[in-house]
């Protein structure tokens, strides 16, 4: 027999789930942004410490959601000491002239489950391309998980000039991870 | 007579296959480590870790031939003579073995897997630790150098063999040389 009073309780639950939800406020301590990139064939991982930006956010209605995401170029570890003070440098990423790297999204959309896809715009050393990237959406306590995985060609923002334009030693393709937790506002 | 016997042909193959791998590697490890960060030195580092690969899997069937098929007697000489060949050829053993391994882990230590030939990725035996990966460059320098050390005192062991006792014992080992069997030269 079902128990009527629990059949309410269960329903003003789903009810209480299904109402808008909105995650906007990055935590910048365990959002994180890392990357692999090959260098002989070699994967070596690296990150970003730093990241920052806004969100809105409605796993309800995901075509209403907007991301703006910075990240602090000097806060890298490219994986050895030597490759960090590297990529730093002119050649790579000119952090002196260029100190963020930012993407803006144009539309979000709904891929099905808990999978998304952002479209928007990244910007890294004064270059400007669109980029898609899918990513999956994961409530966990009061903050939402976004994590998701794309690939950057790194020369198509002139990361890695002269000699280092050369992709046979470091590829072209960078792998980049990113895993961004946002805070709820109630509406 | 043992005394004349040569070589088997595996075994000459390995040993003067290892040897200029080894005489390779040292001296590109001894460049490369000078250079500044350029696709000339991951270049480098790559072969350099692809040629101690290969020294490593030539090791294995190596030491295994030599097991089962031990190599002929030394020839006759003074008793320290032969206790110290003996004592040089197995330390030669443990360091082509020990210095690309050392290598190996070092690598990995430092956080950059070894991808032999850019195909095949190697396991990391040990994690990503900064201390650790000092602490086994600087061993697989000392163990490198020792190598290099003890190949010089062999090749000269062998020369004064060869020079001054005109014996058989580098000639035994070279590729191409007929012994004459049942033979001692004078």
């Amino acid at each position: 027999m079902i128990n009527p009073r629990l059949a309410w309780s269960a329903v003003l639950l789903l009810a209480g789930a299904a109402q808008a939800v909105e995650f906007t406020e990055i935590q910048p301590a365990d959002s994180k942004l890392v990357f692999t990139s090959k260098q002989m064939g070699v994967p070596v991982d690296g990150g970003f410490g730093r990241l920052s930006g806004q969100i809105r956010f409605d796993p309800a209605a995901p075509s209403a959601a907007s991301a703006r995401l910075e990240i602090d170029l000097s806060s890298i570890d490219a994986g050895s000491a030597e490759a960090t003070e590297e990529v730093v440098g002119k050649q790579w990423l000119n952090v002196k002239a260029f100190p963020t790297a930012g993407f803006q999204s144009t539309s979000v959309k709904a891929l099905g489950g808990d999978r998304f896809e952002a479209v928007g715009q990244l910007t890294i050393k004064g270059r400007t391309r669109d980029m898609t990237a899918p990513f999956t959406f994961k409530q966990e306590g009061t903050a939402g998980v976004f994590d998701g995985v794309f690939v950057l060609k790194r020369l198509d923002f002139g990361i890695g000039e002269g000699t280092w334009s050369d992709v046979s030693t470091v590829a072209n393709e960078i792998q980049i991870k990113f895993h961004v937790v946002a805070g709820a506002a109630q509406h | 007579m043992s005394s004349t016997t040569p070589y088997s042909t595996p075994a000459k193959l390995a040993h003067w296959l290892i040897a200029a791998l080894i005489l390779a590697a040292f001296p590109l490890g001894l460049y490369m480590h000078e250079l500044s960060l350029s696709p000339e030195k991951l270049r480098l580092y790559s072969y350099h870790k692809w040629i101690g690969m290969t020294v490593l899997l030539l090791f294995m069937p190596r030491l295994l031939w030599r097991l089962v098929r031990p190599p002929p007697a030394l020839l006759p000489g003074p008793a320290w003579q032969l206790k110290l060949a003996e004592a040089t050829h197995w330390l030669l053993y443990l360091l082509m073995a020990a210095v690309p391994l050392c290598g190996w882990l070092m690598s990995s230590a430092k956080g950059f897997q070894v991808v032999y030939l850019g195909l095949v990725p190697l396991p990391d035996l040990v994690g990503k630790d900064q201390a650790l990966g000092t602490l086994l460059a600087d061993l697989h320098s000392s163990l490198a150098w020792a190598l290099m050390v003890l190949i010089v005192v062999h090749a000269a062991a062998a020369l004064k063999h060869h020079l001054i006792d005109r014996d058989d014992t580098l000639r035994r080992i070279l590729p191409f040389v007929k012994l004459p069997s049942g033979e001692t030269r004078s």
